[in-house]
Order: C-alpha cells, then sequence, then structure tokens
C-alpha cells in the first residue's frame, strides 16, 4: 500500500519560499492568487498494515522524523491500498 | 584539555576547527566519527559546520540519529560542554538539546560575509572570558540560519539570559538592518537552560587568526579552555 504525506510549514511561520512564488505568479498576471504555502512530499510504499496500525504509525514518524514540530504541520492520506 | 570534533558525512568545518584547536591554541583534539559510541574521554564536544548528509530532510535531521549523537545527548545531560557551530546548531535543535528551528534566510540568499555580534551574557562557559556588550567580528555560512522559536520559548531564552550573541552593528546596536537572516530578537547564539550546551551560527574557527581577518573567534574556544581548567 501506498501513503502520500504531506509537510508544512505551519500557519504561524513565515513561508519565504511561498512568497516569492507568489509574487512571481503576480508578475505573471495572475493576482487574484492570494497566498502561496510551500511544502514537501513523501511517498511511502508500506506492507500491508491495519487501519489502526496505519493510524498509529504513520502520525508518529511524521512527528518524529519527516517534520519537525515547532515549524511544520504534516497530513497524509492513503492513495493506492494495493 | 582534550576536544573532540565531530565528523559526520558533509561535514566541512571538522578540519578547521580542529586544526584552530590543535595548532593554534595548543589543545589535545581528536576527531569523533558520527558512527562511534565512543567519546574519548574528551572534556568538550564540538559540532562543526558543514552539510552533514547533505542536508537532507531538513539541516541536522539526519545526524540526530547517529549513533555517537546518543553519546552526546548523555555527556550534556550530565553538564558537559558541547558547542554546536552552524549545522552542529541546526543538530543541536534537531536533537532537542536547544530549543527553537531555523528557517530559510528572509533573503532566501546563501549569506557568506563578515557580520558583527553583540555579547550578551559573558557568564557562560563560551563567554567568560569577553565582556557583555562586546562586538565580535565573525562570519557566518548559511541559508538556514533565520532562528525561529515560539513566543514562550522567546520569553523564556530571554528571561534565563540563554540568549549569548545577538546580530548586531559594529557598534553594538541591536537593529533590523543587522538582522542579516531574519532571526527573531536578531539571535545568532544561544544556550541551554543549564548552559552547558551552545549553539551559534557564525564560525569562530573561521576567525582565530588575523591572517583570516579576525581572530574575534578565539576568545569562545579560550573562554571553555579556561573554564575546564
Amino acid at each position: 500500500m501506498r501513503v502520500r504525506i504531506l509537510v508544512s510549514y505551519k500557519d504561524s511561520v513565515l513561508d519565504p519560499q511561498g512568497q516569492t512564488v507568489k509574487n512571481a505568479l503576480h508578475t505573471l498576471g495572475y493576482d487574484f492568487i492570494k497566498d502561496v504555502r510551500q511544502g514537501k512530499v513523501f511517498e511511502l510504499d508500506l506492507e500491508e498494515l491495519s487501519q489502526e496500525e496505519i493510524v498509529k504509525v504513520i502520525p508518529e514518524i511524521s512527528d518524529k522524523v519527516l517534520a519537525n514540530p515547532i515549524i511544520e504541520k504534516f497530513s497524509w492520506q492513503i492513495i493506492d491500498k494495493s | 584539555m582534550k576536544f573532540g570534533v565531530v565528523i559526520f558525512p558533509g561535514s566541512n568545518c571538522d578540519y578547521d576547527t580542529y586544526f584552530v584547536l590543535r595548532d593554534i591554541l595548543e589543545q589535545e583534539t581528536v576527531f569523533l566519527w558520527h558512527k562511534d559510541h565512543d567519546l574519548k574521554n574528551v572534556d568538550c564536544v564540538v559540532l562543526p559546520g558543514g552539510f552533514s548528509y547533505g542536508d537532507y530532510l531538513r539541516s541536522g535531521a539526519i545526524a540526530k540519529f547517529s549513533p555517537l549523537m546518543q553519546e552526546v545527548k548523555e555527556f550534556a545531560s550530565k553538564g558537559r560542554l558541547v558547542l554546536g557551530i552552524c549545522n552542529g546548531f541546526q543538530i543541536l535543535m534537531e536533537l532537542d538539546l536547544l530549543p527553537g528551528a531555523m528557517l530559510r534566510n528572509k533573503s532566501l540568499k546563501f549569506l557568506c560575509q563578515f557580520v558583527t555580534i553583540k555579547v550578551e551574557n559573558d557568564k557562560t562557559p563560551f563567554t567568560h572570558k569577553a565582556k557583555k556588550g562586546s562586538v565580535l567580528r565573525i562570519p557566518i555560512a548559511h541559508y538556514e540560519g533565520n532562528y525561529f522559536a515560539h513566543p514562550e520559548i522567546i520569553q523564556g531564552l530571554e528571561a534565563n539570559k540563554q540568549v549569548v550573541f545577538r546580530y548586531s552593528d559594529a557598534q553594538g546596536n541591536i537593529n533590523e538592518e543587522a538582522n542579516v537572516n531574519g532571526s527573531l530578537g536578531n539571535i545568532a547564539g544561544i544556550t541551554n537552560r543549564e548552559g552547558n550546551v551552545m549553539g551559534m551560527m557564525p564560525h569562530p574557527e573561521r576567525a582565530s587568526e588575523i591572517l583570516l581577518g579576525s581572530q574575534d573567534g578565539r576568545v569562545i574556544f579560550q573562554s571553555i579552555i579556561e573554564y575546564n581548567s
């Protein structure tokens, strides 16, 4: 099975890369874009795990390794169950 | 005294630091390999600058899982001295030995230049030979040195006098212009609450010989040596 984890800066943290991308988009005339936040995507190939195990282990590794909880938040989803 | 300089894959200030400690300050100095468990009876561990593990994932994020780092954590918990320079500072934060995290510089540029920093606390093992309020000229070289921590953490740092260095102008004024990377409170270096672990973004090992433009960085190593004697 495959899990996708999205890590990005918390809303309270300034994201200078996102700001720069937003400014570039504005320069191109897309001024309807109000804000841009940039993040990282991890896709994990896993052995078959039960729902309970997944719900426990994915937040655990996200918190411990993939994200720095001081400045980042994460969300995740199962993108392939097979 | 005996210093240990840790080498990770991607460290690049390890030999500079070793040279300054061994040849300029004439102290016994050994390298410590990140995969070992042995701190070789050193009195002070130095985590040098560089790009441990290529800065993969986040600066310092992978280095914290090195076997030696578990020993360093224990060493620090006994009140022994640990100094992290640049990437070493980032590793100490990932290890939770120091609070906070580094964001990318506000300019989104890698900054490699001399800066001036003001000594805010001269009662630490790392700065007691410097004078509070004095200004040191030491270079920085980083992309992620924009210090960030939550407001309650910053308040705690200030209340406990854990902020050791701030980016300032040459006269020691703390202002936005001197804050090259955008750090909260112009923070350039902090200690843990107990004062035995310090992280700083500027590179004192690159400012320890007049030949290199400044020897203001020496006072940090000299403080450690005298503290330990």
